[in-house]
């Protein structure tokens, strides 16, 4: 929208890498959120304290499938310091309900109670809240509950799940099969496989995983008799969502409730979901009239929260004899838990995996299942990445595998196949705008090649040791507009997203999203964008999120969504305060508008750089003294914008390039080197790409090797502490070079494609392959991850994964 | 994850700590660092009625080498101060104590945990349990009795279980001679887990060749053991590779969710055999 050219804005600490055209968006601008984070002082849910607070904590169900007998809470209100406790009879809430718009058997509604009711359906199922005077007498409260329940045989696998004469999660859903959908067949495709000239499979299992935001879930409720509203400070990545799902479940207006979220400390999807605790805590603050603070500990984060990934693919793909991919058949089984999660469904997993499999590559034919299975575990939710790191594992184990039986390099078989003509429409119906796959693949490979790594491959052999090489080359569909979010048939439908600028007096900013930044610097990045739009310092403009009564409607931050979408709201709001700051100056210039610029944080007369007028000036006129505006132009200076996405969105791209070496007497597997080679088109601070970058490839790598939320045959949880759910810390995760290729977004505003997920997405890939190529010689191919060092040592010897 | 209710108390000093454990007996946990009993009683899975606090014992907090050569370690004494030690006050002689610390959890677990803690805690994998039975380590008890000495092979009873009586509290570890061909190393999935399999070796060594020595593990039963049929090897000037394999032959280790009784076996023979090339390469 701004017409000149953009002077450079003078910014302290800004560092010397350059924008393009002395603009801030492309700078690595320090971020904005660290003085106050780094120093403690932010403000985190369980940092409020209000006067007369309660705390919180739940009665978890004992038992991973069973029938409520009774719950007696008796014993409970002698315990000192008790103040209240509350079953779902007391509360009497609305389920929290998630819809696909799809028949059964293609999608099987199942409600989450906020509270369970009669049934219980996986440990750690909320049964009472207990509210006291504070956290410890809230615990002791807890242990004064008789709970008593009909046990009955639990779900405990997928497999299990859809055994012939398995009990069931749910009675309204057969097979205990939540989501069937096919979303591809291709005519002919047994033909193109009966054709091939090589078929070959690969049978991939994932464990199952937490988010593990290092801030867990929790929530601070409260009445504010002034504004007849409830009022729940929450840590959240969707902020109006959880206002919609409180206003239903307690049957308030939804005008009567705000949700406001304070710093967060990491989401990663587990919080883009409506959890059940923070419902029943706003409805005990309700009850109570008194303010009431649950703060999720670490054992129920770990053991009741939501979790994710565990997935089983049973994949065949068709080869010709050169190596290029004719077809691939695909049945993807996702663990969704006990529920489905609001607002996504349990068919978040299986429809993103159904619909995006093929990714990178031409793929000509492609059929695929994708069914959500229920069982007595905790329910899912997103998580970073959401079935991309599963699936891309399978096809790039595909193309690795047929390189080798087809005697091809494994990069060489990548070149042959990925996508270069772009627009690209695949056989999945998606068009792909452009990327650079070949490209990245290119680049990560030639790293690898010119360090040395092949030869150092090549001399590790000859003593007898193991290094591997492996890759992942893959996209990520970022961006989700309602037209796309539509097509999943979702019955809630995010997408677009709306801003507001306005500036006050004074000539600063103060701008809204509807994102929610738990980690991501929206503060820093979305206030670059207006900096450059408006030509003003970065420190006048300031941003404002997660606050359903100042901000106008959002859908929050997930799918690598808020700089595409949201940042091009932004933008755009951005460009029409711009014009009406120009319009204004060129009034009192007695000039079309059109003849006007922005810069340093005034309105240029162009072609006369003597001529300008400051923002606070222009300010004064919008608001002091706006008897001198002219007729068509209203008091005030804000600006509103909204931006959806109409098309299949844009694809981020990447190649993770990773050399492992295997320890013969441990199994143990280091990483010695990692490449990242990405391309989120426009990086508007390329310091929090890389730190997007650095923190999914972390997480990839704990899918990789290390996390798995593991439960006994009983469905009692196994690993409830940080010494069995086995997070890495920074001795296991490598320093990662990150290289930069910027294939701009044709259609939002900035250029910008999604980058908060692509490092989780590439890791357990490139990982894995690199493993499996340290394991060359032994002929045993791994195909199931966590990689354990028992079951890496046992593959050192020849001996291959046990039974699943 | 709140622990619960439980009366604090703090020791002034030795004497008053022995008349608290007297008075409160079994009722009572002695509290040094916490870094075991304070994530024990978060989860409730430890619900001492009294806590006794014994950080103030200044006289239990010291690291040196007395006039014998022993090395004698201050209950109070942190991992960390042992860690961090000036060159000279555990010298080459005590060199695997210095550097056993670094497997010891994460920086601010060894910032806090204590050397006797983690004795008196008695975990079978734990680095101070498994360099007191690898090194013939005495422990200093003092109790309403008055002071007696436990030897390391007697001390160790059985999981988070030690021949310490509850009205007694220890008060220093003794290392009784220096240990300069001496390694401890170990496994686990992570830096800083509990280890899966941990290994100990004090060889004697005379000039270029060992002599002998004595090997222990940890992970692999109930306490740290020696290992005599791994000793035997080492005595009779076998290689450190059939020492390792007697090793993995002669203990039945735990089979569980962190690895098969035989994966530990083949931990087993590598750390073994690790150790002891660590320990001569001093």
């Amino acid at each position: 929208m701004r017409d000149g050219p953009m002077p450079g804005v003078p910014g302290a600490g800004v560092p010397a890498a350059p924008g393009r055209g002395g603009r801030l968006v492309g700078r690595s601008v320090p971020r904005r959120e660290d003085p106050r984070l780094l120093t403690g002082r932010g403000r985190f849910v369980d940092d409020i304290a209000l006067p007369g607070m309660l705390h919180a904590q739940f009665v978890r169900s004992t038992v991973a499938n069973g029938v409520i007998e009774a719950i007696d809470l008796t014993a409970v209100h002698e315990v000192p310091g008790v103040v209240a406790a509350f079953t779902a009879g007391d509360l009497a809430l609305s389920d929290i309900v998630a819809q696909l718009e799809r028949p059964e058997p293609e999608f099987v509604e199942t409600a989450m109670p906020v509270l369970a009711r009669d049934r219980v359906r996986y440990v750690g199922e909320p049964v009472a809240i207990v509210i006291a005077r504070d956290a410890y007498a809230a615990e002791d409260g807890l242990e004064a509950a008789r709970v008593s329940y009909t046990v009955r045989q639990p779900v405990t696998s997928a497999a299990a799940a859809l055994a012939a004469d398995a009990p069931l999660v749910h009675e309204e859903a057969a097979h205990n099969t939540l989501v069937d959908v096919s979303l591809c067949a291709t005519d002919g495709i047994d033909e193109v496989f009966a054709a091939a000239d090589r078929v070959v499979r690969v049978d991939t299992r994932t464990g199952r995983q937490n988010a593990l935001p290092l801030e867990t879930r929790g929530a601070v409720a409260h009445w504010d008799d002034r504004e007849e509203q409830l009022v729940v400070q929450t840590c959240t990545q969707v902020p109006h969502q959880v206002r919609t799902v409180a206003a239903r479940c307690l049957r308030l207006a939804e005008r009567a409730v705000r949700v406001v979220v304070p710093d967060m400390g990491g989401g990663f999807g587990q919080k883009s979901v409506v959890g059940r605790e923070e419902i029943a805590t706003a409805a005990a603050a309700l009850r109570l009239r008194r303010p009431v603070k649950w703060i999720e500990d670490r054992k129920d984060a770990l053991s009741a929260s939501f979790l994710a990934r565990e997935q089983h693919y049973d994949v065949r793909a068709a080869f010709d004899a050169d190596g290029r991919i004719l077809g691939i058949d695909a049945d993807v089984v996702c663990d969704m838990g006990a529920y489905s999660c609001y607002p996504f469904t349990a068919g978040i997993e299986p429809l993103m995996a159904s619909a995006e499999l093929p990714g990178v590559y031409k793929v000509p034919a492609y059929r695929v299942r994708g069914r959500a299975v229920a069982t007595n575990k905790a329910p899912t939710a997103p998580y970073r990445g959401v079935s991309r790191p599963q699936y891309v594992m399978v096809v790039e184990r595909l193309f690795e595998r047929a390189a080798r039986e087809l005697g091809l390099d494994p990069v060489e078989i990548r070149r042959r196949n990925v996508i270069t003509d772009f627009p690209y429409t695949g056989v999945n119906g998606i068009t792909y705008d452009p990327g650079s796959y070949l490209e990245s693949l290119d680049l990560c490979a030639r790293t690898l090649r010119d360090e040395g790594w092949y030869e150092r491959r090549t001399a590790a052999a000859e003593e007898g040791r193991h290094l591997g090489i492996g890759y992942a080359c893959f996209s990520e569909r970022t961006g989700y507009g309602s037209a796309a979010f539509a097509q999943r048939r979702m019955a809630v439908v995010p997408g677009f997203d709306i801003s507001e600028v306005r500036m006050d007096t004074s000539g600063a900013v103060t701008v809204t999203t509807g994102t929610m930044s738990h980690g991501q610097s929206h503060e820093t990045t979305m206030a670059q964008i207006v900096a450059d739009e408006l030509g003003l310092d970065i420190g006048a403009v300031r941003l404002h999120q997660g606050d359903t009564d100042r901000i106008t409607y959002g859908w929050g931050t997930f799918a690598s969504r808020s700089i595409t979408v949201g940042g091009s709201a932004v933008r755009l709001a951005a460009g029409k305060l711009g014009e009406k700051l120009r319009r204004i100056a060129a009034d009192r210039w007695g000039i079309p508008w059109e003849e006007t610029a922005l810069g340093r944080g005034r309105v240029h007369r162009r072609g006369d750089p003597a001529v300008t007028i400051g923002y606070p000036e222009l300010a004064d006129l919008a608001y002091l003294r706006a008897h001198l505006l002219p007729k068509d132009i209203e008091p005030g200076l804000s600006a509103t914008a909204t931006f959806d996405v109409f098309n299949d969105g844009t694809f981020s791209n990447a190649t993770h390039g990773v050399v492992v070496e295997l320890d013969e007497g441990t199994g143990r597997v280091e990483i010695l080197r990692y490449v990242c080679v990405e391309d989120c088109g426009v990086a508007i601070n390329p310091q929090v790409v890389e730190g997007q970058c650095r923190g999914g490839i972390a997480q990839g790598i704990a899918g990789a090797l290390f996390e798995q939320v593991t439960y006994d045959a009983q469905g009692e949880p196994s690993a409830t502490s940080f010494l069995d759910y086995k997070v890495p810390t920074a001795h296991e995760i490598p320093e990662v070079t990150i290289h930069h290729l910027e294939t701009p977004c044709a259609f939002s505003a900035t250029g910008a494609k999604g980058a908060g997920e692509g490092g989780t997405i590439g890791a357990p890939a490139a990982v894995l392959n690199a493993v499996n190529d340290a394991l060359r010689a032994t002929g045993v191919e791994l195909d199931r991850t966590p990689l354990t060092p028992e079951t890496v040592h046992r593959a050192l010897r020849g001996l291959p994964e046990p039974a699943a | 994850m709140k622990p619960a209710p439980f009366r604090y108390h703090r020791a002034r000093d030795l004497a008053g700590a022995t008349r608290l454990l007297a008075e409160l007996g079994e009722d009572a946990k002695v509290i040094a660092g916490g870094q075991s009993l304070v994530a024990m009683m978060n989860f409730r899975l430890a619900r001492p009625q009294h806590l006794i606090d014994i950080a103030g014992l200044r006289e239990l907090d010291h690291l040196g080498t007395d006039a014998d050569g022993a090395l004698r370690v201050g209950a109070l004494t942190t991992h960390h101060t042992v860690e961090t030690a000036p060159p000279g006050t555990l010298g080459a002689e005590f060199e695997v104590i210095r550097a056993a610390m670094g497997w010891i959890g994460h920086l601010p677990i060894r910032t806090r945990g204590t050397a006797g803690g983690s004795v008196a805690h008695a975990d079978a994998t734990a680095e101070w349990c498994l360099l007191a039975v690898a090194l013939d380590a005495a422990f200093l008890v003092h109790g309403p009795r008055g002071r007696r000495r436990i030897a390391a092979g007697d001390f160790f009873l059985g999981p988070y279980t030690t021949a310490l009586d509850p009205d007694e509290l220890l008060t220093e570890i003794v290392f009784p001679r220096p240990a300069p061909y001496a390694a401890l190393t170990e496994f686990a999935a992570r830096r800083g887990d509990f280890a899966i399999v941990s290994a100990a070796v004090d060889l004697d060594v005379q000039g270029a060749s060992v002599r002998g020595g004595r090997v222990a593990l940890g992970g692999v039963a109930p306490v740290p053991v020696r290992v005599p049929e791994a000793e035997e090897v080492l005595a009779g000037g076998g290689s450190f590779t059939a020492c390792a394999a007697a090793a993995a032959a002669a203990v039945e280790p735990p089979d569980d969710a962190n690895g098969s009784a035989s994966y530990r076996k083949q931990l087993i023979a590598t750390l073994v055999r690790r150790a002891c090339e660590e320990a001569v390469s001093r």
